[in-house]
């Protein structure tokens, strides 16, 4: 192997920098959330305790933050599974150049572009003037739908433009239905990428924020509730809050990753099932 | 497939997205072109066909001002997280040699996505405030005497905490387009004679022109577009066109505000119809 130039070492030093750019200040929070009870927002520590941990579980302290965690969860998983479902369908449909899909295309780009305090000005706006109430699991939800689907249908537009058409032809000369073809052979294929599509799903609609902001209503998401303390909480207190969610960020990442891998694992070791006989 | 059943069958899968899209896209923003031609009270708003929030908006000096700021942070977040976005990406394509470290490395850049923005913002406090970690290690150093005022709630923290948020989005897509670079291109460039500097430059640069291109409208978007960032960085002290739009949320003035972000989208699409002269999106994927 030919040895490394100068220019790697220069740009590796970069990268672990851009690295602890990225991390550090998360990681400065975790630390400090461990604060002893005197201590403030900054160094010096002041004593190691757990005392702002036990503090978010004083309702008085915090307020509502595990009613708030409980719906940015359940409101998570449903964005999760309606990204999934709707992407696959409009990664499908996309493949067969309906007329308009040009049109369709460009409302989705527009969906991502769009400054979010459009979606949540604009959306707030027609339920107020329809007088329906806004709630978290109707308006907040289509909302953060216009957020996550873009990123859904991105990476089903990546998947089918690497995707092998001979496999569904060959499915479809030995008799398979449309469906069948679907549900035997593109799904199972496509499968590693829907975790990826999830992942998109759950973690963007759990951590949304400005698309959120006017359309969830008297009940507060989590990143709803995280802002509005940061205008009156001035303990560590929201250090504890902050690592704790991103420590459950970070275990649900891990989760989707792990999944993913298995599958990959295992299609390699299955995969193939050639010389085997039947 | 006959032709007409390719349509139906189309349309009926993508039925779902469409009508998403419809109602909490298209109808928000039609919504706000016509609310934007209202009235209003201190209380209330009322239907109107009048041209005064327009009026007060373009004979207003501050209107100028904010927009001229907002501007000028989408271009220093753009140029900055180019800068190290290309950087990055270029290490991690060309100098990372096995596919496992490539696809690690990717990773690490790309949690930090994942996770809060709002956490991640709180959490340069404890790093920028007047007795924060980068003070105290400065003066520790005999660099300063005393802490400097500037790091934190202002011009400089509001565009690092940009940086911070948004260089992934141009990590990722110009990494994507450089994998897919033939790595026999830039052999042929290095038996030709070519310095690694002029590969760069001549070969791997125009090569990754597109995705370059799509982390540009990324970024772009995402500064022009915020509210949030430039509050909280610079705690309410500097202003960018979505903060005067919230501003007129917070006072219930919905036919201001929705006039300014009427303004707002011409703009951000504007730039953004620019830029895709320079890029077919759905090629690049």
């Amino acid at each position: 192997m030919e040895r490394r130039s100068r220019s790697f070492y220069g740009l590796a030093v970069f990268f672990a920098l851009f690295v602890l750019f990225l991390y550090g200040p998360i990681l400065t929070i975790g630390i400090l959330s461990f604060q002893g009870p005197q201590g403030g927002l900054t160094f010096p520590m002041n004593g190691v305790s757990l005392h702002w941990f036990h503090d978010l579980f004083q309702e008085q302290a915090v307020g509502d933050i595990w009613g708030a965690f409980r719906r940015s969860f359940g409101l998570g998983l449903i964005v999760m599974v309606t990204t999934v479902v709707v992407s696959v369908m409009a990664g499908l449909a996309f493949r067969k150049r309906f007329y308009g899909s040009g049109l369709l295309f460009y409302a989705a780009i527009t969906s991502l572009v769009i400054p979010s305090i459009l979606i949540s000005l604009g959306v707030g706006l027609i339920f107020n003037q329809l007088g329906f109430k806004i709630h978290w699991a109707t308006s907040g939800f289509g909302s953060q739908l216009t957020w996550t689907l873009p990123f859904g249908l991105l990476i089903m537009f990546a998947v089918f433009n690497r995707f092998d058409k001979s496999y569904e032809e060959a499915a479809r000369d030995q008799g398979a239905t449309a469906w069948q073809t679907l549900r035997h052979v593109v799904l199972p294929i496509i499968a590693p990428s829907l975790i990826g599509v999830a992942l998109f799903g759950f973690t963007l609609s759990y951590d949304e924020f400005a698309r959120t902001l006017l359309t969830a209503g008297s009940y507060n998401t989590l990143p709803l509730e995280i802002f509005g303390m940061t205008t009156n909480v001035t303990t560590p207190v929201i250090y504890a809050l902050g690592t704790l969610t991103t420590v459950f960020s970070f275990v649900i990442i891990a989760v989707f990753l792990l999944v993913a891998w298995m599958i990959g694992k295992r299609r390699a070791r299955m995969g193939s099932d050639a010389g085997k006989g039947v | 497939m006959h032709l007409k059943s390719r349509h139906v069958w189309g349309w009926l899968q993508a039925a779902p997205l469409a009508v998403v899209l419809l109602a909490f896209l298209i109808a928000p923003i039609i919504m706000i072109v016509i609310v934007s031609f209202w009235g209003a009270t201190e209380f209330s708003i009322y239907p109107a066909f009048q041209f005064d929030n327009y009026e007060f908006l373009f004979g207003s000096q501050v209107t100028y001002r904010v927009f001229g700021a907002t501007l000028k942070y989408a271009f220093i977040t753009w140029a900055l997280t180019l800068l190290i976005g290309f950087t990055v990406a270029y290490f991690l394509a060309f100098h990372v040699r096995s596919l496992t470290m490539q696809i690690a490395l990717f990773l690490v850049c790309t949690i930090p996505f994942w996770t809060s923005n709002i956490i991640r913002m709180i959490s340069w406090i404890p790093f920028l405030g007047r007795n924060g970690i980068a003070n105290q290690t400065l003066i520790s150093w005999g660099v300063i005497d005393e802490p400097l005022e500037w790091l934190l709630y202002s011009d400089f923290s509001v565009i690092l905490a940009f940086v911070h948020l948004y260089t992934l989005f141009m990590v990722v897509p110009i990494f994507n387009t450089m994998m897919r670079i033939d790595k026999s291109l830039l052999e042929a460039a290095r038996d030709n004679g070519a310095s690694g500097l002029q590969t760069l430059v001549h070969v791997i640069l125009p090569l990754t022109k597109p995705g370059i291109m799509i982390g540009t409208i990324f970024v772009v978007t995402l500064v022009m577009g915020d509210f949030i960032t430039v509050r909280f960085m610079s705690g309410s002290q500097r202003a960018n066109v979505g903060r005067l739009i919230s501003n007129d949320i917070a006072l219930l003035q919905y036919p201001s505000a929705a006039a300014t972000a009427v303004v707002l989208l011409c703009t951000v699409l504007i730039v953004i119809a620019i830029l895709l002269r320079f890029v077919n999106i759905r090629k690049e994927l």
